[in-house]
């Protein structure tokens, strides 16, 4: 510090010393810095994560490349390994849940957005809101016992009397499988439906619901043709997230969905999710290759996720852009 | 027209009266979980239960003391590593951080959310379980922290946000740096949202039992220290569950009450303490 | 609302405190007296065939001996294999006895010690019969290739006259982890049927052509005794203490054997005297009247080199004891002893572990 002048009295103290020594006097540059390597080290776990996920299903990758993902057998014995029957496992699913889950969500939203007084949406939404934190272990248990039996014995002899000309609703009828996969999985999905669906259209101008009945509109005309489309691209975010949820989902699709990789076309057939091959055979996976598949596996899943979160980020944020805008 | 008049109408009455149903059923699943809980567990639960060790198959008498102690290590521990890292991380991006790399991390803490919880309990078992040669509670909290840390970063990042500038201003031009404008000035006056951000946190991963299943795999017995594999509370409801043994589904029905009652008071506890800033 | 969160914190702390004191303090009517300080753990994974014996032994083990606890997960023969090979338990288990390649990859040495026998059956639930049903070796086969659909069919009726089989579609259960009882089933299939052995093979894990897959044999038992019409194959004590009947199989003698004590040790005894030295043996389709085709030996895998010496003496008096005292629970829970020569063999083999 010699040679640098250095003026007397406090408040030129502060003015004139160097910002950076200044800094590390006051400790600020030592606060920064801490802070920045936590913030750092999310990068790096997440680097990381993606790094072994690649290192370690490299051998898979070398023998299979790109058929990886249109190869329909899974068999140890022969070392053929495809990722297509847990694929369409996975996506079968959670179409099925955001079949079940997107009109009931909506509706449930649209129903404490619009009609419900205040206090009640706030109560209702709060319980609605609690059955996301339900542990999904909870959900596999309830579905094992209740929904299982109700599917095997009401629920899919009804489908099949009623739409068994429907290929999706044909063959025998086990309880586990696909249908109850994808049911259980609305279930955990409605919640973030309802939620976020709830805080988008409560989001929207009272003038837009006014003009509309000013026009002559019923209430219902005014929330369906006017309310709704304004906030369609939040629920269009909700939908994504719900799925991006419902794609990662493991327990409780492990136990109702019959643990079979075959593609199927009818819903009550037993499948196989990616999460669930990995969850049931991850811990005994004998021989370097079959491992390495199921960690490929995994890499697809994380690539899915990836893909759809960003589709939903971006529709929040030209959300939020066009609501500044207006 | 008349008829064209009575028509909307009926139309708008059958309409939300069809949006009242799904608000309806999706409102009584939460209660229909919760009372279908109670009333299978509910006569399981007992002292006895929650404190004795697992039997073997076929002898009554078993309990879940070491999964509910587990359960409570695997928490603890995850929770030293994962709120400390969260929390510092969402300080930096609240109060120093800069344009690309607070996007950066945003994007990426987002994207560390989204993982599938098998997926993490993968690259626990590669980095920790492997290259120590043991199944461990270490390995499972290490995999749970994994979990906690992208929460805590976005609700520690959103609770100090709401602290308005005008306290940070008011502590700066008193002559505080700006750590101590932090430390004694935006945390506290954010404190609520922090707690009860961690506390959602931790009630999120308590539940989580796919990122276990080859981390801190199970333990028949009590676990000692933090090398050995352990019992935990998602775990045994997920292995009793898929067992054929009638006593062993009765124990996954009471353990499956206990997780949820604990998971649910902690939400409920976290939610109500900040009902009133939420703009509903 | 400050106030209900210092409360909540307040007792959920409390909680901690008082589950932690739980498991430092032991009390008297607790299960398991908590271990002491320098408490010896050992774990073991792998086949779910013998968890029911397993889980007995290593609990009476620790009643005798309460500081030794061994902590057994029944992951499936194919998690025990792999786990022992990565080095992340101390010792493995398995039905399957590991293959060349399997031995090729570990480190040491590996000595498979067996511990007693058990026979798989196939197990069933069907509307309205409750009788014992017949199976031929072919029917096994062709239900579990997905060629015969239906429980009345010819084929399936011919052997089981005065049954009134429905037209019940058949539900095809089997393992969905890597089990060492899929090993015993597809290796007496494969011995029994060119048709199987081409198409699917043996193994722990295999390309099932038809079947929803049930994790563990407990999960197997699960789904057969909640599913009308399926059929699956699990260890004897499984359909025992499910109370669900389970089919008698012909032997290669010709007959019509129920899986009993009676006809696992016949199957055994053929193969006493001829046992290999390293106890690797299969022991499905025996010779003889009396023997039940589909039985399996069921081994613990232990490395030959163990550096921890607690861990080793514990081991090997565990051995020991589980050779003399803990031959005496097999029975009670549907397993059978092993031979007397094949006791003398492995009590040699205990010293190999060094």
């Amino acid at each position: 510090m010699a040679g640098i002048p250095v003026p007397t009295g406090r408040a030129a103290e502060s003015r004139r010393a160097p910002a950076l020594i200044q800094g590390i006097r006051s400790g600020d540059t030592f606060a920064h810095l801490f802070t920045l390597l936590c913030a750092a080290t999310i990068l790096l776990v997440t680097v990381a994560l993606v790094h072994q996920l690649y290192i370690n299903s490299t051998l898979a990758q070398h023998k299979f490349g790109f058929r990886f993902l249109t190869g329909r057998s899974w068999d140890p014995v022969n070392g053929d390994f495809g990722a297509l029957p847990f694929v369409y496992g996975t996506l079968v699913t959670s179409a099925l849940a955001l079949l079940v889950a997107v009109p009931l969500g909506v509706g449930a939203a649209i129903f404490l957005s619009e009609l419900a007084p205040p206090r009640v949406s706030s109560v209702l939404t709060f319980v609605i809101e609690l059955l996301a934190a339900v542990p999904s272990v909870i959900y596999g248990l309830l579905g094992i016992f209740i929904l299982v039996p109700f599917l095997r014995q009401y629920g899919e002899p009804f489908l099949k009397r009623s739409l068994g000309f429907l290929p999706l609703f044909q063959g025998p009828m086990y309880g586990v499988g696909m249908s109850a996969g994808g049911l259980v999985l609305a279930i955990m999905v409605v919640p973030f439906i309802v939620s976020i669906s709830r805080e988008v259209l409560l989001a929207v101008p009272v003038e837009q619901r006014e003009a509309a009945l000013a026009l002559g509109a019923t209430k219902w005309e005014s929330t369906w043709q006017v309310v709704v489309p304004f906030a369609r691209i939040g629920i269009m975010a909700s939908i994504f997230l719900a799925l991006a949820r419902a794609l990662g989902e493991t327990m409780a699709v492990t136990m109702v969905i019959g643990n079979d990789p075959r593609i199927s076309s009818s819903l009550f057939a037993p499948g196989y999710s990616i999460a669930a091959v990995i969850a049931n055979e991850f811990a005994e996976a004998t021989g370097d290759l079959y491992l390495q598949a199921l960690v490929e596996l995994g890499l697809v899943l994380f690539a899915l996720t990836i893909v759809i979160n960003g589709l939903a980020r971006i529709f929040i944020i030209s959300t939020t852009k066009k609501g500044a805008g207006h | 027209m008349g008829w064209r008049n009575t028509w909307r109408k009926v139309v708008n009455y059958v309409m939300f009266s069809l949006t009242g149903i799904c608000a309806l059923i999706t409102v009584s699943v939460l209660f229909f979980i919760l009372g279908y809980l109670v009333w299978h567990g509910g006569s399981s639960l007992s002292w006895a239960f929650l404190t004795h060790l697992p039997t073997p198959v076929g002898e009554s008498g078993g309990g879940m003391g070491n999964a509910i102690v587990g359960s409570a290590k695997l928490l603890l521990l995850a929770s030293a590593f994962g709120i400390p890292i969260g929390f510092l991380g969402g300080v930096y991006l609240a109060e120093f951080g800069g344009q690309t790399f607070s996007f950066v991390v945003r994007y990426t803490a987002d994207l560390l959310n989204g993982v599938p919880s098998i997926v993490v309990g993968i690259f626990a078992y590669t980095v920790v379980v492997l290259p120590m040669k043991h199944f461990s509670t270490f390995a499972g909290s290490l995999a749970l922290a994994v979990m906690m840390i992208p929460i805590a970063v976005r609700s520690t990042e959103e609770a100090l946000r709401t602290v308005p500038l005008m306290l940070r201003e008011g502590a700066l031009a008193l002559g505080a740096s700006k750590w101590r404008t932090i430390v004694s000035v935006v945390v506290p006056a954010a404190r609520k949202g922090i707690v009860t951000g961690i506390i959602l946190d931790i009630a999120r991963v308590a539940g989580e039992t796919a990122p276990l299943l080859f981390t801190a795999l199970s333990n028949r017995f009590w676990s000692p220290g933090w090398n050995q594999p352990t019992a935990s509370l998602p775990v045994m409801v997920y292995n009793y569950a898929i067992s054929p043994y009638e006593d062993w589904h009765r124990q996954a029905w009471a353990a499956g009450l206990v997780l949820l009652t604990l998971v649910l008071v902690a939400n409920v506890v976290a939610r109500l303490s900040v009902s009133g800033r939420s703009a509903h | 609302m400050k106030k209900l969160t210092h409360l909540s914190l307040i007792l959920l702390s409390v909680t901690l405190v008082l589950t932690t004191r739980l498991a430092f303090h032991s009390s008297p009517s607790s299960a398991a007296p908590l271990p002491a300080p320098d408490a010896i753990m050992l774990n073991g994974a792998g086949a779910t065939f013998p968890y029911p014996i397993y889980s007995k032994w290593f609990s009476d083990y620790n009643k005798i001996h309460s500081d030794i606890q061994i902590n057994y997960q029944s992951i499936g023969s194919g998690g025990g294999i792999r786990q022992l090979l990565s080095g992340t338990v101390d010792f493995g288990a398995s039905d399957a006895p590991m293959n060349d390649q399997q031995l090729g990859q570990a480190k040491t040495k590996i000595l498979h010690f067996p511990t007693v026998l058990g026979a798989v059956v196939p197990t069933y639930n069907i509307s309205a019969v409750s009788q014992e049903l017949n199976f031929t070796p072919a029917v096994l086969v062709d239900i579990y290739l997905g060629k015969i659909t239906r429980w009345n069919d010819a084929e399936i009726a011919k052997f089981n006259k005065g049954v009134n089989l429905p037209a019940q579609d058949i539900v095809v259960v089997h393992r969905s982890d890597g089990s060492g009882t899929t090993y015993v089933w597809t290796d007496y299939l494969s011995k029994v049927s060119a048709e199987w052995q081409s198409k699917v093979g043996r193994n722990t894990s295999v390309n099932w052509p038809v079947g929803l897959g049930g994790k563990g044999n407990e999960g197997v038992t699960g789904l057969v005794k909640q599913t009308h019409g399926a059929i699956g194959y699990v260890e004897l004590i499984y359909a025992v203490q499910n109370h669900i009947p389970y089919g008698r199989v012909r032997n290669a003698a010709g007959a019509f054997v129920k899986a009993d004590l009676a006809g696992v040790t016949a199957a055994a005894a053929g193969y006493a005297k001829t046992m290999p030295e390293d106890f690797r043996v299969s022991i499905t389709n025996a010779p003889g009247k009396a023997a039940y085709p589909i039985c399996s030996f069921t081994y613990l895998l232990l490395p030959a080199r163990i550096e921890d010496a607690n861990k080793k003496k514990v081991i090997k008096d565990f051995l020991s004891w589980m050779l003399s005292d803990g031959q005496e629970e097999a029975e009670p829970l549907s397993y059978a002893r092993l031979p007397k020569e094949v006791v003398g063999k492995e009590l040699k083999q205990i010293s190999q572990i060094q």
